[in-house]
């Protein structure tokens, strides 16, 4: 299975091309102006070069944002990836059980962010919240207002029931694209369950597992509304994440440069770690197809 | 006994999954003061006057109205650029394809804050702002490159002999794409359609700082119900379980697409 050389194919690429780089050129362009410049107002700026990139790569509490960041994408990829594919395994494969499960399935997906934290909200309150007055008829105390575990648990269960659905109706897709016939010469073959989900599974759920790490990736890194509205970075610190604190320091502070040279930082992390991820999962297929 | 064991698995999942969706409807079915007063597992005396304000006040409903056009526009424009995209990605080799392959991804990379003034800025330009076109152009830039990798590895999928075997044939591309390649990845299709779909339904930053009245989407209208007399809860819930009746119609369209999956031996 080669693929056809020809430079021609450019002009099915041109449309997106075009779509996508009129979005995107604009604001690059704006962020690497303010990054290197000291704004004080209209028609009044100083080049300072490296300064914002220095004092922003200096900075104690961006240092905590970002392994709380790492934290919280690692524990998200780690949770989710395995518990969508446990899911999509279990879905019945055609009849109305699928369909049922398809459309519950997308119920949290379709939320708008700043309500998904409310929704949490009220879901978490000790006093009128089930979780919440479960947890304390149990006898433990749980408040995510006041302890940063709490905050923290709060934070992962809603993140993990947002967002393994995804993973879950990816892998769903992925595993219904594989033809019957794969699974008939496993059942000749006699193989166990286990070793066709290795060997025939997992390889065929290869593009739409990488499309699931990197989108799960990227956006629990990016990660603003839900937070934001459930716990507004706190207690204290402890759930302020980076894009949290850049919005503190671009709006709450008003400092733009900073705030550029941040963007600019944040960006490149995202993209290694996404770079590092995408490579990593296109070798691990090298061979199994 | 397996069966029994994976809709054990699977049932358990999807109970724990509904329950916040539930107390969200539980509290759309209840006026305010009853939801501060009191813990009820379920709606005591049910009231519909949350969904009745939001259907009669048209600030309320035209919320809807707007995020289904402009959603709707982005999922077409998405989709459209992107089959043709995804295809030259999956069968052709050509100059600069692996980086810009990669290169689309990266637009989903950045937080959404940095796009925010430039965007107002570059809409304003062309006096755009506060209309469904320029929400719909600009959650293009994450939905597009999502578009175009989820159908790239759908197509990736099919063996590009069929594709040799259709040309052979005499059939031209277009006539190809259309009647048979389209069909073969239409698992994929409708999974990008639901996603695209969904991932501009719910952004709200873009939306709301694009808009300020005649396009305004329905989550920024939510966050409207926070007042000075405190939250709305009521009227909250009862937005938030209509926010997901869209998209779950989408799904339900496109369900059948995503069941029966790619067959061999098709064409």
């Amino acid at each position: 299975m080669e693929k056809w050389q020809d430079n021609r194919a450019w002009f099915l690429v041109l449309p997106v091309f075009v779509i996508v780089a009129f979005s995107a050129i604009i604001p690059l362009l704006t962020v690497i102006n303010y990054s290197v410049q000291d704004i004080f107002g209209p028609g009044q700026r100083v080049f300072v070069g490296a300064e914002w990139f220095k004092e922003v790569l200096g900075d104690k509490r961006l240092h905590a944002a970002l392994w709380r960041q790492f934290l919280f994408s690692g524990l998200v990829l780690l949770i989710e990836i395995p518990l969508g594919i446990i899911i999509a395994l279990t879905m019945p494969k055609k009849g109305w059980g699928a369909s049922a499960s398809l459309v519950t399935l997308a119920l949290p997906l379709l939320i708008p962010w700043n309500v998904i934290g409310t929704i949490w909200i009220i879901f978490t309150r000790p006093d009128i919240g089930l979780f919440g007055a479960t947890i304390n008829k149990l006898g433990m105390s749980f408040d995510h207002t006041a302890s940063s575990l709490d905050a923290w648990v709060t934070l992962m269960l809603m993140e993990v029931w947002h967002w393994t659905p995804l993973v879950a109706l990816l892998a769903y897709a992925g595993l219904r694209a594989i033809p019957e016939a794969y699974y008939q010469a496993a059942k000749v073959d006699g193989a166990s369950s286990w070793s066709v989900f290795r060997h025939i599974q997992l390889p065929k759920m290869r593009g739409v597992l990488t499309i699931a790490v990197l989108l799960r990736f990227m956006d629990s890194f990016l990660i603003y509304a839900e937070p934001f509205v459930l716990t507004g970075g706190g207690p204290g610190n402890s759930t302020t994440f980076l894009s949290i604190y850049l919005v503190k320091i671009a709006v709450g502070q008003f400092d733009l440069g900073p705030a550029a040279a941040f963007s600019l930082i944040y960006f490149l992390i995202i993209l290694l770690f996404s770079w590092l991820f995408y490579q990593a999962l296109q070798n691990a297929g090298k061979g199994e197809g | 006994m397996k069966i029994k064991k994976r809709a054990f698995i699977l049932g358990f999942y999807f109970f724990i999954m509904l329950l916040p969706i539930y107390w969200m409807l539980n509290m759309s079915l209840r006026t305010n003061a009853d939801i501060l007063n009191s813990f009820a597992l379920y709606p005591h005396n049910p009231t519909l006057s949350n969904y009745i304000k939001i259907f009669t006040d048209s600030s309320w409903y035209s919320g809807y109205l707007n995020s289904i056009l402009y959603v709707s526009i982005n999922t077409l424009i998405s989709l459209i650029t992107a089959l043709p995209a995804a295809y030259a990605f999956s069968r052709y080799r050509f100059l600069g394809d692996k980086q810009v392959f990669f290169w689309l991804l990266t637009n989903r990379m950045a937080p959404a804050a940095v796009f925010l003034l430039p965007f107002f800025q570059l809409y304003s330009t062309f006096g755009l702002i506060d209309t469904h076109i320029a929400v719909a152009f600009a959650h293009c830039l994450f939905n597009v490159p999502l578009a175009v990798w989820i159908l790239e590895g759908f197509m990736s999928g099919v063996p590009i002999e069929i594709d040799e075997t259709a040309f052979i044939d005499g059939y031209g591309f277009s006539r190809f794409f259309m009647t048979i390649f389209i069909p073969l990845i239409r698992a994929g299709v409708g999974v990008t359609a639901f996603f695209c779909f969904m991932f501009s339904w719910v952004e709200l930053l873009l939306a709301r700082t694009l808009t300020t009245t005649n396009a305004k989407p329905i989550a920024a209208t939510m966050t409207r119900t926070v007042s000075a007399t405190g939250l709305d809860w009521g009227l909250l819930a009862a937005a938030g379980i209509l926010t997901i009746i869209p998209g779950a119609l989408v799904i339900w369209f496109v369900r059948n697409h995503m069941a029966k999956g790619f067959a061999m031996g098709r064409v």
